[in-house]
């Protein structure tokens, strides 16, 4: 039987106000209609924390959006969960602040677009949203929460990331995430205008390494490099099925944000079948976990078990084939192209932003 | 470290007994550390009114240790801590 997972991604809705271009959220949202309920949530965080869940990390679209934001961080303190907010802080007032703080929530992640609004605002398509994203913070800190920043980042904003850790130390951030752009969901449409060049992966790498020598014990760095120009693939997921799963707003249970792009894998819903059930025998789960689906050269790597052959959903992308070799490895047969795709997007200094949008829902 | 300094856990950072794997973690900001038994008897006396030196010298006692040791790698644990911040000394 697999190990249980350690961390839950709860994505309560897809709505948000915000329209980043490269939300990690899929191409087709689901519409309010179709969200589980209060009571549907409650029963996950419950089965979750059965199962061995112990971190709960509440996202979106934006998880303000929903207005039982309060009573589910109850709900989810009460199953015994870790309950983490992921937030842009747009919907968050002093007052839900406080109800959060009484509800328990132990703790914040801030999305932070550009360092100022001018870049905030036009990456996000939401005017006064930085100055918004300023007030939360404040008020954030105000409260006692532990906060992280999540600076994400790409080719437009990357010359940002110098300010990015100096506004985390100005916030009373902890931590902060350097998340440079993963290429799924809503970013796959955006390559040529989000892919940074490799001087200036290597560049964010070095300030990266500076800042985490000069601000060792005062601020943590997580840091997500821009793989494309990796030589070998991220541990993404930690490897497939191993220690978290996402539960997407309508109740699909799936291995990662972007498994829904592997057309061959169906998926359980919670509103079926019990959360511990899915986890051990849903065929998307088995799909890919351990290391027996491997084919060469993953199958004879001594990297199998570092790494688990990178990210199936890049692998479908790139090499079509979501068990093979994530093609950012150097050992892919895929590569060379891999590198010179990372050339030409990173080169499209022309390309133009998709934003992110919604379909109006019918009702 | 000094014996003097007092440890804190910071709100947001907490002792969880995981019910599922029947063993003790440290639950923080998008992490869950594991803790051996060592780990979990030195961070169960971190109280925020303790130094350092009254619980090196209480795990020496508990556990028939010399203190010289008990203080230097409860020390270095918690520093370990601290640099993660997942711990606060006043």
């Amino acid at each position: 039987m697999a190990n249980p997972p350690i961390a839950m991604l709860a994505e309560l809705t897809h709505r948000c106000p915000l329209s980043c271009p490269y939300c990690s959220n899929p191409i087709e949202l689901t519409a309010r209609e179709t969200e589980l309920r209060t009571e549907d949530w409650v029963s996950v965080f419950q089965q979750a924390a059965d199962l061995g869940v112990l971190q709960l990390h509440l996202s979106g679209g934006e998880p303000a959006s929903r207005r039982d934001l309060e009573e589910l961080v109850t709900a989810a303190r009460d199953a015994g969960l870790y309950t983490n907010l992921i937030t842009s802080g747009i919907g968050l007032t002093e007052k839900r602040l406080a109800a959060l703080d009484a509800a328990g929530l132990d703790h914040i992640q801030l999305s932070l677009q550009g360092t100022d609004a001018e870049m905030a605002d036009r990456i996000g398509g939401y005017k006064g949203g930085y100055d918004r994203k300023m007030q939360v913070s404040k008020w954030i800190a105000a409260i006692g929460f532990p906060l992280t920043l999540n600076f994400v980042m790409h080719r437009g904003n990357m010359h940002q990331l110098p300010r990015a850790i100096e506004l985390a130390q100005e916030m009373g951030a902890r931590r902060i995430e350097v998340a440079t752009v993963q290429f799924h969901g809503w970013a796959m449409l955006n390559r040529g205008a989000l892919m940074p060049d490799r001087a200036q992966a290597r560049e964010a790498s070095r300030i990266v390494a500076e800042a985490r020598a000069a601000l060792k014990g005062r601020l943590v760095i997580d840091y997500v490099p821009a793989d494309y120009h990796a030589d070998y693939p991220k541990t993404c997921m930690g490897g497939w099925a191993s220690t978290g799963l996402n539960v997407a707003p309508d109740g699909l249970v799936l291995p990662c944000h972007a498994a829904q792009t592997i057309k061959t894998l169906s998926f359980d819903n919670v509103r079926d079948r019990p959360l511990a059930e899915i986890w051990h025998d849903g065929a998307a789960f088995n799909a890919f976990r351990g290391t027996d689906w491997m084919q060469e050269p993953c199958r004879s790597c001594e990297r199998k078990t570092i790494d688990f052959g990178g990210c199936r959903c890049q692998a479908m992308a790139i090499a079509g084939d979501p068990a093979a070799t994530d093609p950012v490895c150097i050992k892919s047969p895929h590569h060379d192209r891999m590198r010179a795709l990372a050339e030409d997007f990173s080169g499209q200094s022309e390309a133009e932003l998709t934003w992110r949008v919604m379909e109006k829902s019918s009702s | 470290m000094t014996p003097e300094e007092i440890p804190h856990l910071p709100r947001g950072v907490r002792l969880h007994y995981d019910r599922v794997r029947e063993d003790w973690v440290l639950l923080a900001p998008e992490r869950a550390v594991r803790l051996d038994p060592v780990g979990h008897a030195i961070l169960s006396r971190v109280d925020g009114a303790s130094s350092l030196g009254q619980i090196a010298g209480d795990l020496a006692d508990t556990f028939n240790a010399p203190l010289e040791d008990v203080t230097r790698d409860s020390a270095e644990f918690l520093d370990g801590l601290a640099e993660r911040r997942f711990l606060e000394v006043s």
